[in-house]
Order: structure tokens, then C-alpha cells, then sequence
């Protein structure tokens, strides 16, 4: 992977303002451990970042810190003992102080305790929104897969994988094309993130002669997280071909940018 | 010390490092949190309970998801929308989509005691509103790239680069 074009693809800045998902977030993490540059780079924008976001501070917040830190030690020992004068002795006033002092220290008890399950509530409902996030996350996610999969093992599916070309041949594609609802899948995961300004460009072809038909550009290929790509193709595609083309798409396909190409094998 | 270091001490509950990190950060979170709620006295009561929860959740951290300063933003930005939405929360003027950041730095006079060095009042007036939009959305509201394209109505694809471009803006009127 180029470490410049991944830098450059702003997937860093999103990485601080917490906009990526669990999965990419590990990712960063380790492209951190891996490259210092990386590592390096993170630590610019966040700490360009902490610059930005403290400049709105309205006031002086380390003012904050002392009641903060007073709030977090309510379990500090504040119940004092109040010493019985011996001169009064008779045990009415013995037993009167005794009386008063375990209420007193059963009240203060009573007062600490319900401060301390009042903050336990706290934490616990905190724990509770977020797991009840990463359930939903996790829901719609094991959706969104159940539901692929439903689509590639329909019986009517073809596959077509795609060899990548030239230009790159690392890359690679496969299209899942159902001949009887008119779509094609497209699994892009294998092509590397198209550089700026640049976009990716699906072509039906015919072979002899070769005419190429566009079923569309993958505009928003950098920000789709499993790659899977649903397009239309009513035509009779002999072979499916990828290229990079600029912003917006192009009428013929740039033959010297062809990423990746694959024949259909028997068409029936 | 490191913050790798500092980070874990925090997470056993060492006060010391709990209190660097505040320092660090707090100025950073009270922005965001002054940014949403628009209330002296309501911002430092979520400063209050962010900082609280954070504590009490430290465990929940771990580097694999995130950068602490990330995190610490996320249970911000939280408590402090959290806060709009509760019932003793009447000001009708609260719009979060309408209210930028930078209006906070055009309208306070007293933000500036630590940054002011930094003159960064001034170079934000710089950058274009473009800039500021996005900035605000993404960073300040937690926005993801999703609703920022909505909210911006531009493709989801140019947010991650223009966000990029202009965040080097920033990055090189700070010199970082």
C-alpha cells in the first residue's frame, strides 16, 4: 500500500473526529503501529484539533478540576466522633448521647450510601447506552450481511471474476451478475482507493466487435465499507471491465487505465 | 510522560494522571460542550459529568478503538446533545445545525487566555466557510460523513477529501 495516498485519502482526519467505524478504527490503529509517518500524522491533525476546539472554550475550565475530584472521593471518612463529657454522669445523658450519636452516624451512612448508588446508576446506564449501541450497530450490520448472502447464493447468480491488468496487477474484482432481475454485485474490495478527483467506471462489453457500455461510475467507493456495489445491467455483457476515469465518468473507456477485466464464461 | 502511559495509569484509577489528562483536554471538551449547550452555567455541568463518566468508564478505553482524545470527544459531544434534549433544558434558541463554532470565537472575549498566544481567533476567520461547516459538523457535533452530506448537501464522497484539505489549512496557518 502506497502510505502517502493513504495519508492523503483523509481517512486520518476522520480517524480523530471519530467518524469511522470499529472496524476501520483498528485498521487505522494498525497502519499506526506499523508506520511512524502514519503514527506522526495522527498526532498533527489531533493536536491541531485540540488547538482548534479549546479556542471556543468560553472560560477557564481547570476551574472545573477541585469539584470534580471533591465529587470523586464522597467515600473520604466525614463522619466525626463527638466525645462524651464524663462530669454528666448519669446514664440518661449516657444513653441520650449514644442514641443521638448512632443516629447521627446511621443518617450520615444512610446520606453516603444513597450517593454512592445514585453515581452507580450513573455508570451503569452509561454502560448500558453504549452497549445498547454496538447491539444496534451490530444488528444492522448482521442484516446488511444476511442480506448479501441471500443474494449471492440465488440460484440464477453468475460469477465473473476479474483480473486486474497492467496498470495493476494486484487488482482484482468479481462481478455476481443475477440475469433474471438485471442486476450485477460488483466486489470492488480488491482495487486499491482511486486517487483524487478520479473515479472508478463499470463497462459492459461485447466482444467483436468490442463495444463498451457504461453502467455507471462507484462514486462513493471510498466511503462504502464492505465494496459491494449493486448495478443495473439490462444488456447482454459478454465481459465486464473496470476503469479509472476522471470525476464524473467518461463516454469510452480509457483503455491505458484499465484496471481490471473478466469474461463471462457460458452465457446461457 | 508518554500518553500511552498516562493513559493507563488513569485507567487504574491514579488521580495525578487522571489530572494531567483533564488539563490536556478540558479546555478542548468545554469548547465542544459550550459550542452545543450555548450556556456557561449548563457547560460546566456536563464538563462535570463527562469528566465523571470518564472516570468511572475508563476501562471501556482501549487504543485499539480510538485515539483518548477521540473518546473523551465522543462522551462530550454526547452528554452535551443529551443535555438539549433533557426536559430542563429551555432556550429556545438551541438549533444545532444553524450554530457554528466560529461564531463563539467572533462573539467571547474571554476564550482566549491559553490559545491566545496562538492567535487562532484570527486565523480562523480565515478559512473559508466551507471549512468551518465541515469542521464544525465533524468535529465539534460528531457528525459522520453520512449526515454532514446530508447537512451540507454535497456528495458523501467529497466530504472525507475537502474535510482533509481543509484541515491542512488549519494544520499549516498553526504550523503543526
Amino acid at each position: 500500500m502506497d502510505i502517502n495516498e493513504y495519508i492523503a485519502s483523509g481517512i486520518l482526519e476522520l480517524y480523530v473526529a471519530g467518524a469511522l467505524s470499529e472496524k476501520e478504527n483498528e485498521e487505522v490503529h494498525n497502519m499506526m503501529l506499523q508506520y511512524p509517518e502514519v503514527h506522526e500524522e495522527v498526532l498533527k491533525i489531533e493536536s491541531s484539533i485540540v488547538s482548534l476546539t479549546a479556542a471556543a472554550s468560553p472560560s477557564d475550565s481547570k476551574q472545573f478540576f477541585p469539584s470534580i475530584k471533591s465529587k470523586l472521593h464522597l467515600q473520604d471518612e466525614t463522619s466525626k466522633v463527638i466525645p462524651i463529657k464524663r462530669s454528666r454522669s448519669s446514664w440518661i445523658t449516657y444513653s441520650g448521647w449514644a442514641a443521638a450519636l448512632i443516629a447521627g452516624i446511621a443518617l450520615i451512612y444512610t446520606v453516603n450510601e444513597l450517593d454512592n448508588l445514585k453515581e452507580e446508576i450513573q455508570v451503569v446506564e452509561t454502560n448500558n447506552d453504549i452497549l445498547e449501541e454496538q447491539i444496534e450497530k451490530a444488528n444492522s450490520d448482521l442484516a446488511e450481511v444476511k442480506n448479501l448472502v441471500a443474494i449471492l447464493r440465488d440460484k440464477n447468480i453468475i460469477t465473473v471474476p476479474l483480473q486486474g491488468q497492467q496498470i495493476n496487477p494486484e487488482a482484482y474484482a468479481k462481478v455476481y451478475w443475477n440475469r433474471k432481475d438485471d442486476n450485477i454485485y460488483l466486489d470492488a474490495q480488491g482495487l486499491p482507493e482511486p486517487p483524487r478527483g478520479k473515479v472508478y467506471q463499470v463497462w459492459s462489453l461485447k466482444m467483436s466487435p468490442l463495444t463498451p457500455t457504461s453502467l455507471g461510475t462507484l462514486d462513493d467507493f471510498s466511503t462504502d465499507d464492505n465494496k459491494i456495489f449493486r448495478i443495473a445491467n439490462p444488456n447482454d455483457s459478454e465481459a465486464f471491465g473496470i476503469t479509472l476515469e476522471p470525476a464524473g465518468g467518461s463516454e469510452t473507456p480509457t483503455m491505458e487505465q484499465l484496471f481490471t477485466i473478466g469474461v463471462v464464461a457460458a452465457a446461457s | 510522560m508518554e500518553l500511552n502511559a498516562l493513559v493507563s495509569k488513569f485507567q487504574q484509577k491514579d488521580g495525578k494522571a487522571f489530572e494531567s489528562l483533564y488539563d490536556m483536554y478540558s479546555e478542548s471538551m468545554h469548547g465542544v460542550i459550550y459550542n452545543i449547550v450555548r450556556d456557561h452555567d449548563i457547560a460546566q455541568e456536563v464538563m462535570q459529568d463527562v469528566f465523571l463518566k470518564a472516570w468511572h468508564n475508563a476501562d471501556s478505553y482501549s487504543s485499539k478503538k480510538g485515539r483518548f482524545f477521540t473518546w473523551l470527544l465522543n462522551i462530550a459531544r454526547n452528554a452535551a446533545i443529551d443535555k438539549t434534549r433533557s426536559k430542563d433544558f429551555k432556550n429556545a434558541r438551541k438549533n444545532l445545525d444553524s450554530e457554528f463554532f466560529v461564531d463563539i470565537l467572533e462573539t467571547e472575549e474571554n476564550y482566549s487566555r491559553a490559545t491566545d498566544g496562538i492567535g487562532i481567533k484570527s486565523f480562523v476567520n480565515k478559512l473559508a466557510a466551507k471549512c468551518t461547516e465541515i469542521i464544525d459538523l465533524l468535529y465539534f457535533k460528531g457528525f459522520t460523513q453520512k449526515e454532514a452530506s446530508k447537512t451540507l448537501k454535497i456528495p458523501i464522497g467529497t466530504i472525507k477529501t475537502r474535510n482533509r484539505n481543509c484541515i491542512n489549512e488549519l494544520r499549516q496557518m498553526l504550523g503543526v
